[in-house]
């Protein structure tokens, strides 16, 4: 199962170069805060973050670098918290990147059935990004929101209860770039039971 | 079946207001004043009293496990929340934190008190992003207000709450593991001891506790220790939200009484089990760590950490997940074989190599395609991984197999018979 994010490989590309926006910067003297002063390298997971959303959503070997070096680390502390954590890609996604979530409790509700909605709007492979870069699709393990499986997450935001049809109609409107429904699709509040509750 | 007075999450789906206003118009931050002017012994003491176990899966006695902080230590002291909440089956901690964050909060203020710890960090996934923003804002509400910071609700202790956001690590949610991973190193666990209460975040005394446990707190000292015991039954106290998905009708989370009936709970809350209780296969009781249950004892079994350790399995984070007949059980295993073989943090070989390997024989298992020894062959080596790891991932990659050839042992062996047939 092939996933930007378990990916141990750095992507090279050449003039890649890295340097912080000037509101990031800003961000970063906040989030360095948090932690005591000699205590800095705690921040290095926020910072790859910050990093990565800068980057397009993937972390090159330079933006690695630039955030080994705000933090005074080797740069191999950094390579080695990048590799380990899952939500770090370290190659370019695509626009749209949808993580179909495909442990127990969403199986059971149908999430091998998105898988296949999603291989066929997005017209690629589980684990690949699509050839005009609009979509990356990924299978992952539990995202923790098993009330309102099968869902899948795409960028920063949960889509729930989703069935095949609801789900063909987010990812047609993401490739026509319109404005999408976030949380659950039938118009459920959380977790809540009853489900024809119209919020 | 537990009374709407009773309940602490009075806003668990969110229709109410979730920021600061909604909040103190349901009672949080009323008197916090008055609840740390008790002492930190005496809330120690309250929390014991109520016999709150903890409630991120292991079910450790939370008022024991918050008086092994030092008194003067002379060092920094940590409350560390675990809001990693990433065990399959499990998205309790989710609804608290979006819907109701200043319970979190509030919780937050007092058991750091307890524990004489002034600073306070809530580790959430990293995946969790419209809930962290949402637990931010009512952070930066409470700070706003002088609930928290300096003078904290006007009681004269400083106290800082810092939300960190993890990376999507399922080990994180081990607490040695958060704390590496918050001192910004891999997550992988640490060797105990030294236990996190003597040497833990930055090797100052720390006390990692579940985001449940937490919120909680505030309301049974305000309501009592005794009120927060007479739900449930002895050493099995309170109320719990239980997680329900899967094959129900009505997949959702529900506060209710420690000790409900699985059937009750199931039938009453989540709309009962899709093609009724006779078409129930099995359920996994507490999130996918732990063994799953056949028909037959989800019957009569009880929700509480005994009840379901009696039955050989547990109640881990009370996430229940249901099976009916329409379920390919040795697949549904086989999947969270696979979860826990992508989890596997590679420090400990009897897990990491395990994992993997369990999982590539539990694939072949789905099709029959394995000899009849090999069932005894995996479970051999589920004892071999099971103790023998640092931290319980080991063990939790090992239950599941096992509860699954305790009960349906005929059902793979009738796999096999037939791959046999096919193939002569």
């Amino acid at each position: 199962m092939h996933h930007p994010g378990t990916n141990n490989k750095v992507y090279k590309k050449i003039n890649d170069n890295f340097e912080w926006s000037s509101e990031n910067f800003k961000k970063i003297s906040e989030i360095i805060k948090k932690y005591p002063s000699n205590r800095i390298q705690s921040a290095v997971i926020p910072l790859l973050d910050l990093a990565q959303r800068q980057n397009n959503g993937w972390l090159s070997k330079n933006s690695m670098e630039k955030v080994a070096e705000t933090l005074s680390m080797s740069y191999i502390r950094v390579l080695e918290v990048a590799t380990f954590y899952s939500m770090f890609n370290l190659e370019p996604i695509g626009k749209n990147f949808v993580q179909i979530c495909r442990t127990t409790p969403c199986w059971l509700r149908g999430s091998d059935k998105l898988s296949k909605v999603a291989q066929e709007v997005c017209e690629t492979n589980i684990g690949e990004t699509s050839d005009n870069e609009i979509f990356t699709v990924v299978e992952v393990e539990c995202l923790g929101a098993c009330c309102n499986a099968p869902m899948v997450q795409i960028n920063d935001d949960y889509y729930e209860d989703l069935d095949e049809e609801s789900f063909k109609k987010i990812l047609q409107d993401l490739k026509d770039n319109k404005s999408i429904k976030v949380g659950s699709q039938i118009g459920r509040k959380s977790s809540q039971p009853e489900r024809k509750f119209d919020a | 079946m537990l009374k709407e007075k009773d309940k602490i999450f009075k806003n668990l789906y969110g229709f109410d207001d979730w920021k600061l206003e909604g909040a103190k118009k349901r009672g949080i931050w009323s008197n916090t004043k008055e609840l740390i002017k008790m002492g930190s012994e005496k809330i120690v003491e309250e929390i014991k009293n109520s016999q709150l176990r903890g409630r991120g899966g292991a079910g450790f006695p939370a008022g024991l496990k918050w008086s092994f902080m030092p008194k003067d230590s002379g060092k920094d002291h940590y409350l560390v929340v675990n809001a990693d909440e990433s065990e399959p089956g499990t998205c309790k901690d989710r609804e608290i934190m979006r819907n109701d964050p200043h319970l979190l909060l509030e919780g937050c203020l007092v058991a750091a008190f307890a524990m004489h710890a002034h600073t306070c960090y809530i580790y959430i996934r990293g995946e969790y992003y419209s809930e962290s923003s949402n637990l931010q804002k009512a952070i930066d509400e409470a700070y706003a207000n002088n609930l928290i910071g300096k003078n904290a609700c006007g009681t004269g202790w400083d106290f800082d709450i810092y939300l960190h956001r993890g990376a999507g690590a399922y080990i994180c949610g081990e607490e040695t593991a958060l704390l590496e991973s918050l001192e910004g190193k891999k997550g992988q666990p640490r060797l105990k001891p030294p236990f996190p209460a003597g040497a833990g975040l930055y090797g100052c005394p720390t006390t990692v506790t579940n985001v449940e446990t937490v919120a909680v707190s505030p309301t049974i000292l305000r309501r009592g220790s005794k009120w927060f015991a007479d739900l449930g039954s002895a050493n099995n106290t309170g109320t719990k939200i239980f997680s329900i998905s899967g094959h129900v009708n009505n997949p959702c989370n529900v506060e209710e009484e420690m000790g409900i009936p699985l059937k009750e709970l199931i039938e009453k809350h989540a709309g009962g089990v899709i093609g009724g209780w006779e078409n129930l296969l099995a359920v996994i009781p507490g999130g996918a760590s732990v063994p799953l249950l056949p028909k037959s004892i989800c019957d009569t079994v009880k929700m509480d950490f005994d009840s379901l350790k009696e039955v050989q399995s547990g109640l881990g984070t009370a996430a229940v997940i249901v099976m009916n007949k329409s379920t390919d059980i040795v697949e549904a295993i086989a999947r969270l074989s696979h979860f826990y073989k992508h989890e596997s943090c590679g420090q400990c070989t009897p897990c990491r190599e395990g994992t993997g390997w369990m999982y590539r024989m539990m694939e072949k298992m789905v099709h029959g395609n394995v000899e009849h020894q090999d069932i005894d062959k995996i479970l051999d080596v589920t004892k071999q991984i099971e103790g023998h790891t640092i931290c319980a991932l080991g063990d939790a990659a090992a239950w599941p197999i096992q509860g699954l050839f305790r009960h349906f042992r005929p059902e793979i062996e009738k796999r096999i018979q037939e791959r046999n047939k096919r193939v002569a």
